[in-house]
């Protein structure tokens, strides 16, 4: 149990946040699996279209390991398998049928959770395709079945901005989560980290109660919500061989409906936001729908940017795209459409920034709930680093940034591992990205960097 | 506006791959990104960015001087018509100063830019921003009398020895506006050192005029007393009346833009408030002075020594102020860690003041001071790097 103050980070005011209401969506014909997100695999198809499926049944395996399988959201018939560059499988969609079969698992009562053998567990979540539900450290994999985790991490607010309020997919489905956590704690032999908000703002009624894990709490601006910021301060990783796993709340809450019920549950929580949404709520709908299904036609604007998850970190799906399975909101914001007349000498009183030379900084001073709307502009050209202190000044862990990408720049491996590369991922270092003023890629410098090691290391 | 950018866009295909004036590409670049703030979307990453650029950045460090500007040139009016026993006014003072300043700003920047547009189409990239900086910032180094061409030969040096040798803007070891002065201090020491050049002189001249500056005369008076052969030193002359009010405000002979301590800190806290300089390096710096000069007045031995003049006379006196605020804090050359920038500054004040005061050849120290910290910026930065990893390796096993 700890109580962590970070006083680095940077709330971006955004306006369009989500309102505390729960809907039904109106259901998504069409799910979709994307592949891509699991990273750290090479896909194997175990399905081809025209194929019908059942909820929970295999779609696709780890070519390294047959054993580690994907399974559908739902069921019904695989209606097309879409492919990107290189032939990488962007999309597996699924077409519902009119009944809802499923694959039957095991069920198990509450109390029997806390004792189960974790081999039983194990056979349990390889069946039905779980280890999707986890992520690991370092490098950000789907996690892998045959590692026992150090530690499993949940973090139980999201302080990015325009982040979902965890509470609201939590609401009806604690006794789910305690499951969940139940079943997270038999998959390692450390403890299972449940970091809540200190500032108690979007605290669900049972994340402090869980049983079966430590409960810490952080308070502070963005990135304090983030898992890897968390694990930072609360056991950080060391090494290469030191890997956590993690899982969002809405993953935990899938994985314990998995072993209360025996079935696939695809039953998830999303939320709307983003100034460009006009109808921002929450929706219950099916893992993997489609946006269309929840924005629908609600926008203000002629060409909008859909972002499955939130502005800094999520993917830019489109409005024909799908909902990620690690994402627990959809954000649409304008695109930038024309150049902006001596746009970077105006005074800048409708532009969010991090640096106090333009006026918004200060009207958020004057007035903290003044928020902008922000579209999705470079707003500059690309430059050389011109180093500043201020990528320290919104990462609230003990790294150097700068000093971290100038050694991947460099393709200097050991000065990487010397800097704690194994600690950060693109969402670490997001909010770095957003304040450069020159307009780096830092997100990408960081992944260049895991991927030259993870081959290399 | 419309009219303007159907312009840009009927031009573009000149300068775009293919064209006639492919060449020029960055200076259409330039000139489009001046005035439009390009509606080139996020690609990767982040889908919104910050609405701060570079082009903001070191436009906010040019409104921070021009303070410093300003004042430059109304002191260079202000000496004018001291020198010659005249009461000075402040439209004609603006004026005569105008007429000296205007034209050394205005090659600084036009030589310069041809080396930098030069260099941008040679390696086929974008002209840095950072050089709006550096071309106001040397000619506010110079002394008002400098000859224009030492001002072209100077920033010259600067851009191309001391910034694109290296590989252009981010890469330099060395502030260039500095390595700039440095050139001209090394190459041609009559016009930018001794006290003859730090007034403009009309053809009126009281008689006994001295054009020295207070650290010229701290060094080399036959007082008994550094403070009071300040004070006298106005009275002697009949004019540059060195009290502390006068040295503050920065109505003495200097550079252009050094005397005033007063549009410094202005110009320090645009800075700070922003966020776009380090107050932390300004801040060791001080420290590093007041430490060092408090040394001095211990082991000065006699109150004549320029060794016993007081600290506060070190923070108003030659290019203290300006150093610290515009010079120090360039995010290039200085250290990038946060350790590392406390030292890196704090030794900035230090050198500065062993120089003034242990070296009889320079009476001003703060240029090289920043110079040789400059040049051990890098080294800094690896020690606190090197310590930080050895932190990470050793954390835990204890």
């Amino acid at each position: 149990m700890g109580t962590y103050k970070l006083k680095k980070g940077f709330t971006i005011p955004l306006e369009g946040t989500t309102d505390a209401e729960v809907l039904q969506a109106d259901s998504s014909p069409v799910v979709a699996v994307r592949p891509d997100v699991f990273r750290g695999i090479k896909p194997k198809l175990l399905v081809k279209e025209g194929d019908s499926v059942k909820r929970g049944a295999a779609l696709f395996c780890s070519k390294s390991n047959p054993d580690h399988i994907f399974t559908s959201p739902a069921s019904g018939i695989v209606k097309a398998i879409e492919r990107g560059k290189k032939r990488v499988i962007k999309h597996i969609l699924i077409e519902r049928g009119v009944a809802d079969e499923h694959v039957d698992f095991t069920s198990y009562s509450a109390g029997q959770l806390n004792t189960l053998a974790r081999a039983t567990v194990k056979e349990q979540m390889s069946r039905s395709g779980a280890y999707a539900y986890f992520r690991q450290r370092p490098f950000d994999h789907v996690a892998d079945p045959t590692i026992t985790p150090r530690d499993i991490f949940v973090s139980t607010f999201d302080s990015a901005p325009l982040g979902p309020d965890l509470s609201q997919i939590l609401a009806g489905h604690e006794a789910d989560f305690q499951a969940g956590i139940d079943v997270a704690s038999r998959l390692t032999d450390g403890k299972v980290h449940l970091s809540l908000d200190g500032d108690g703002s979007r605290n669900g009624k049972a994340f402090p109660k869980a049983n079966n894990a430590v409960t810490h709490t952080f308070s502070g601006r963005h990135p304090a919500g983030c898992v890897g910021v968390q694990i930072h301060h609360i056991a950080p990783i060391k090494s290469r061989k030191d890997v956590v796993w993690y899982a969002t709340v809405q993953n935990i809450i899938s994985l314990g409906r998995l072993f209360l019920t025996g079935q696939l549950s695809a039953d998830v929580v999303v939320g709307v936001a983003g100034s460009a949404a006009t109808r921002r709520t929450y929706f219950r709908t099916t893992a993997g729908a489609a946006v269309a299904s929840i924005v629908g036609d609600h926008v203000n604007a002629k060409t909008v940017r859909v972002i499955s998850g939130n502005v800094l970190t999520g993917s830019n799906v489109g409005r024909e795209g799908y909902v990620g399975p690690y994402d627990s909101h959809v954000t649409v914001i304008p695109e930038s459409t024309g150049p902006e007349f001596i746009g970077w000498m105006l005074p800048g009183f409708s532009k969010p920034s991090y640096f106090r030379t333009f006026a918004s900084p200060f009207l958020s001073m004057l007035n903290p709930k003044k928020t902008y709307a922000q579209d999705t502009k470079l707003n500059g050209g690309v430059r050389a680093f011109v180093a500043t202190g201020c990528y320290d000044d919104v990462l609230p862990m003990r790294v150097y940034p700068l000093f971290l990408c100038k050694s991947i720049l460099a393709g200097d491996i050991e000065e990487m591992e010397g800097l704690g590369i194994y600690e950060v991922t693109e969402e670490e270092v997001a909010l770095c990205e957003y304040i450069c003023p020159s307009k780096m890629e830092i997100q990408n410098i960081i992944r260049q960097g895991l991927d030259m090691i993870e081959k290399e290391g | 506006m419309k009219f303007i950018e159907d312009i840009f866009n009927k031009q573009r295909h000149h300068f775009e791959k293919g064209g006639k004036l492919e060449k020029l590409y960055p200076l259409f670049e330039a000139k489009e990104t001046f005035l439009f703030t390009p509606a080139q979307r996020t690609a990767s990453g982040c889908h919104v960015r910050d609405a701060i650029d570079t082009k903001r950045l070191m436009s906010t460090v040019i409104v921070a001087l021009i303070p410093t500007l300003l004042f430059g040139i109304y002191n260079v009016g202000y000496q004018y018509f001291k020198a010659a026993g005249q009461d000075p006014e402040f439209v004609s003072c603006m004026a005569v100063g105008l007429r000296y300043v205007v034209p050394i700003v205005i090659v600084s920047y036009a030589v310069g830019g041809v080396w930098e547009l030069l260099f941008a189409v040679v390696r086929k990239h974008e002209i840095n921003e950072g050089f709006l900086v550096t071309g106001l910032l040397f000619p506010l180094t110079l002394p008002p009398t400098i000859p224009l061409w030492q001002v072209a030969v100077g920033i010259s040096f600067g851009v191309v020895i001391g910034k694109e040798v290296f590989g252009g803007t981010g890469m330099n070891v060395f502030n260039p506006a500095l390595v700039a002065r440095a050139f001209l201090f090394f190459a041609y020491p009559a016009q930018i050192s001794g006290d003859r050049v730090w007034t403009v002189v009309g053809d009126n001249v009281v008689d006994g005029f001295s054009g020295a500056t207070p650290l010229l005369v701290a060094s080399s008076h036959e007082m008994t007393n550094v403070v009071d052969a300040l004070h006298q030193f106005g009275q002697h002359a009949g004019f540059a009346d060195f009290t502390m009010m006068n040295m503050f405000i920065g109505l003495i002979p200097g550079s252009i833009g050094e005397t005033s301590a007063l549009a410094g800190i202005i110009g320090a806290a645009i800075l700070i408030i922003t966020g776009v300089g380090s107050w932390t390096i300004m801040a060791a710096v001080c420290i590093g002075a007041l430490t060092m000069s408090l040394i001095m007045n211990v082991v000065a031995g006699s109150e004549a020594s320029f060794l016993a003049l007081p600290p506060l006379y070190h923070f108003v006196a030659g290019g203290f102020v300006f150093g610290t605020v515009y010079m120090a804090t360039d995010p290039v050359s200085a250290s990038a860690t946060p350790a590392g920038k406390w030292i890196y500054g704090f030794f900035i004040g230090v050198i500065t003041i062993i120089i003034r005061t242990a070296n009889p050849a320079y009476p001003e120290g703060m240029m090289l001071a920043i110079l040789f910290m400059n040049a051990f910026a890098p080294l800094i930065d690896y020690i606190v790097v090197r310590q930080h990893m050895s932190w990470r390796l050793n954390r835990g096993q204890a």
